[in-house]
C-alpha cells in the first residue's frame, strides 16, 4: 500500500514525535518500501487461524493484594528532570 | 595466558585452589579495557569512571568473579542509558533481578556497561549513541547486534562473560560475528523484570561467553521464576553442567531447508555443511525437515516487534527521567524531547509500530502478523514431536563491514533471517563458533530445541565444541 506525507504527519503526531521535512520524506520513503515488503503476509489465509496472543501457555496470572513496601518517593524521583515536593513537574497542562 | 583470557570456569577452579583473587582478575580486565577499547569501543562512558574493582571476598559461588553488563539491564547506582540520548544520566533505583541472581551467587558486576544498539534496535551496533563498537576480528567490520559490545568484549577478552538480550537475534547474532558462544533461553525461563523493554512477547536475557560450559553455568544462576515478571515460568532450574556429556549418539537432528537457500553467503554454507557432518560423524540422526513459514518471519516480526516497541517506548517523554527538551507546552514537550532524544531507528520503528497499530490497519497487519505467528510456532512444534533439535546456521553472511548496510534499513532487517523465528516461538537456541570464512572472519552454528529443552542445546553445543578447537581461536587486535 502507498504510505503518504499526511499519513506520516498523522502517526507522527500519534507516536509524539516532531519531524523535520527532510526526515519526513526520507521516513516515507522508507516505510513505504519496508511495509511493501512486510504486505507478503497478505497472500497467506489466516482465516481459521488463532492470532498467538501470548506463545506461553500462560493467563491472568494474579496474585494476593496484599501491601508491600516499595520505592520511597525520593527514590523514586530521583531520576527526573524537574520535581516540586513528592511530585514530578511538566509544563503548565490548564491555562 | 593472562587471566583475562580465561573462561569463567577455568578462574573459577583458580580463585578456588587460592592462587588468584578476584581483584585480580578485576585488575587485568581494566588493564585490558584501558589498552584496547579506544579501537573496540565495546564498553560505553568509559571516561567518568574509577576503575578499581573491588576484592568481593565473596564465598558465593561466583567468588566475585566479574561479569559484563548490557546497557539495556538496569543495574542500581550504575548509568543504564540503553545507549539513547533520551535516557541520559540515567541512573536505575533498583537492581533488574539478574542482577540480583547474579550478585547472590556472589558474581561482582563489572562497572562498565557494554554498548549496543540504541534501545536494542539494530543488527549492527551502528544506532548505538555512543558509536559503532568495532568486530575485534576486524575492527573495519560490525560486531553484530544489537548486543554487540557484550560480544566483542568477551571476543577481545575485556570481559569473561556478560549478559545481553535477544528480542530477534541479538545474542546469538554477535555472538555468531565475533566468534564466542551465545544463548537465547526459552521465552519466560529468565525474568524480565529491569531488562528496559523493546518488545515484551519476544525479549529474554542471556549470556554470551568463551565456551558452553560458561554459557550452561551462567544461564543456570540467571534462570528462575520471578514474582515481578508476570511471564516468567514457575518450573525448576536444572543443573545445565550435567549436560555437558559429550555424546550425541543417536540424537535426532533436523535440518531446515529454508535455512540454506537465496541470499546465503556460499562460504557460510560450506562452513555450516562441513559442521553438520561433524555432529552426524559424533553419531547424530541427520535428517531434513520443512519450516514452511519461514519467508514470513521477518515480516512479521517487523509487525509485532515494532507494534510492541511503539507502545513500550512511550514512557520516554521527558516526565520521569532521562533527557527533557525545554517547552513551555506539555505536548509540544513530549514532542521534541522525543525528536531530540531518539535516533534515526528508534524514530522509523516507533512510527512503524504505531502505523501497525492505528485506527484502520490493526486487522490487515498487526492482529494478522499474530496469526502468522501461531503458524510459525506450530511448525517448529511439528519438528520438535520427532527431532531433539535443529542445527542451522545463525546469520547468512559473516561479520559485514560498518557502514555498509546503514543506508538501507531493509537489507539491515534481512541479517535476521534465520534468528527472528525462534523468538517468534519462544523457544531456546544458542549460536557456537564453528568455524571461518576465507578473511579470518568467524561462523556461527545455531542450535534450537522445544521450550524449556536448553538441556539438549548445551549436550549439543559441548560435544561439537569438545571435539573442535574453534572456540579457543582468538583474534589479534591492531592497535
Amino acid at each position: 500500500m502507498a504510505i503518504d506525507n499526511e499519513t506520516i504527519k498523522h502517526v507522527a503526531h500519534l507516536a509524539r514525535i516532531e519531524l523535520q521535512q527532510n526526515e519526513l520524506e526520507k521516513l516515507s520513503n522508507q516505510l513505504h518500501d519496508i511495509i511493501g515488503f512486510i504486505d507478503r503476509i497478505s497472500k497467506l489465509d489466516v482465516e481459521n487461524i488463532a492470532p498467538a496472543s501470548h506463545i506461553l501457555p500462560i493467563s491472568n496470572v494474579l496474585r494476593e493484594d496484599n501491601p508491600q513496601v516499595s520505592l520511597t518517593p525520593e527514590k523514586a524521583l530521583e531520576n527526573a528532570p524537574d520535581k516540586k515536593g513528592n511530585f514530578f513537574s511538566v509544563p503548565k497542562i490548564i491555562e | 595466558m593472562e587471566l583475562n583470557q580465561l573462561t569463567a570456569h577455568q578462574l573459577l577452579d583458580k580463585i578456588k585452589d587460592g592462587s588468584i583473587t578476584s581483584q585480580a582478575i578485576f585488575d587485568s580486565l581494566y588493564q585490558r579495557v584501558n589498552k584496547i577499547d579506544d579501537k573496540v569501543n565495546a564498553y560505553v562512558r568509559r571516561g567518568n569512571l574509577e576503575r578499581t574493582g573491588k576484592e568481593s571476598g565473596s564465598k558465593s559461588e561466583l567468588l566475585g568473579l566479574p561479569v559484563t553488563i548490557k546497557d539495556n539491564i538496569c543495574t542500581e547506582g550504575l548509568n543504564t542509558e540503553c545507549c539513547s540520548k533520551i535516557l541520559q544520566g540515567f541512573r536505575p533505583p533498583y537492581d533488574a533481578t539478574v542482577i540480583n541472581n547474579l550478585k547472590r551467587s556472589g558474581a561482582g558486576i563489572f562497572e562498565l556497561k557494554a554498548n549496543m544498539d540504541e534501545f536494542a534496535f539494530g543488527s549492527s551496533t551502528e544506532n548505538s549513541y555512543f558509536g559503532s563498537t568495532h568486530n575485534p576480528w576486524n575492527l573495519d567490520c560490525v560486531p553484530g547486534g544489537s548486543s554487540g559490545g557484550s560480544a566483542a568484549a568477551v571476543a577481545a577478552d575485556e570481559a569473561i562473560w556478560a549478559l545481553g538480550s535477544d528480542t530477534g537475534g541479538s545474542i546469538r547474532q554477535p555472538a555468531s560475528f565475533c566468534g564466542v558462544v551465545g544463548l537465547k533461553p526459552t521465552y519466560g525461563r529468565v525474568s524480565r523484570f529491569g531488562l528496559i523493554a523493546f518488545a515484551s512477547s519476544l525479549d529474554q536475557i542471556g549470556p554470551i561467553t568463551k565456551d558452553v560450559e560458561d554459557a550452561a553455568i551462567l544461564t543456570r544462576i540467571i534462570a528462575g521464576y520471578d514474582p515481578n515478571d508476570s511471564t516468567s515460568v514457575n518450573q525448576s532450574v536444572p543443573d545445565y553442567t550435567k549436560s555437558l556429556t559429550n555424546d550425541i549418539k543417536g540424537l535426532k537432528i533436523a535440518i531446515p531447508k529454508e535455512y540454506f537457500v537465496e541470499g546465503m553467503d556460499p562460504e557460510v554454507k560450506a562452513v555450516v555443511d562441513e559442521a553438520v557432518n561433524k555432529l552426524k560423524g559424533l553419531g547424530a540422526v541427520i535428517k531434513q525437515v520443512t519450516l514452511a513459514h519461514t519467508e514470513y518471519a521477518v515480516p512479521v516480526y517487523y509487525i509485532i516487534a515494532t507494534a510492541e516497541a511503539s507502545s513500550n517506548l512511550a514512557r520516554f517523554d521527558g516526565v520521569q527521567y532521562g533527557y527533557r527538551a525545554k517547552s513551555d507546552n506539555l505536548i509540544e514537550m513530549y514532542k521534541k524531547t522525543r525528536a531530540e532524544g531518539f535516533g534515526e531507528e528508534a524514530k522509523r520503528r516507533i512510527m512503524l509500530g504505531t502505523f501497525a497499530l492505528s485506527h484502520g490497519y490493526y486487522d490487515a497487519y498487526y492482529l494478522r502478523a499474530l496469526k502468522v505467528r501461531t503458524l510459525i510456532k506450530q511448525d517448529f512444534d511439528k519438528v520438535f514431536s520427532e527431532f531433539d533439535c535443529i542445527v542451522a546456521p545463525t546469520s547468512p553472511s559473516a561479520a559485514f563491514k560498518i557502514g555498509e548496510r546503514t543506508s538501507d534499513p531493509l537489507k539491515m532487517y534481512l541479517s535476521d533471517i534465520y534468528t527472528i523465528s525462534v523468538n517468534l516461538a519462544g523457544i531456546p537456541a544458542m549460536s557456537i563458533p564453528c568455524g571461518f570464512t576465507k578473511n579470518k572472519l568467524p561462523v556461527g552454528l545455531q542450535i534450537m530445541a522445544g521450550a524449556f529443552n536448553e538441556e539438549t542445546i548445551f549436550k549439543v553445543g559441548h560435544t561439537y565444541e569438545q571435539n573442535t578447537d574453534w572456540h579457543k581461536l582468538k583474534p589479534v587486535i591492531r592497535l
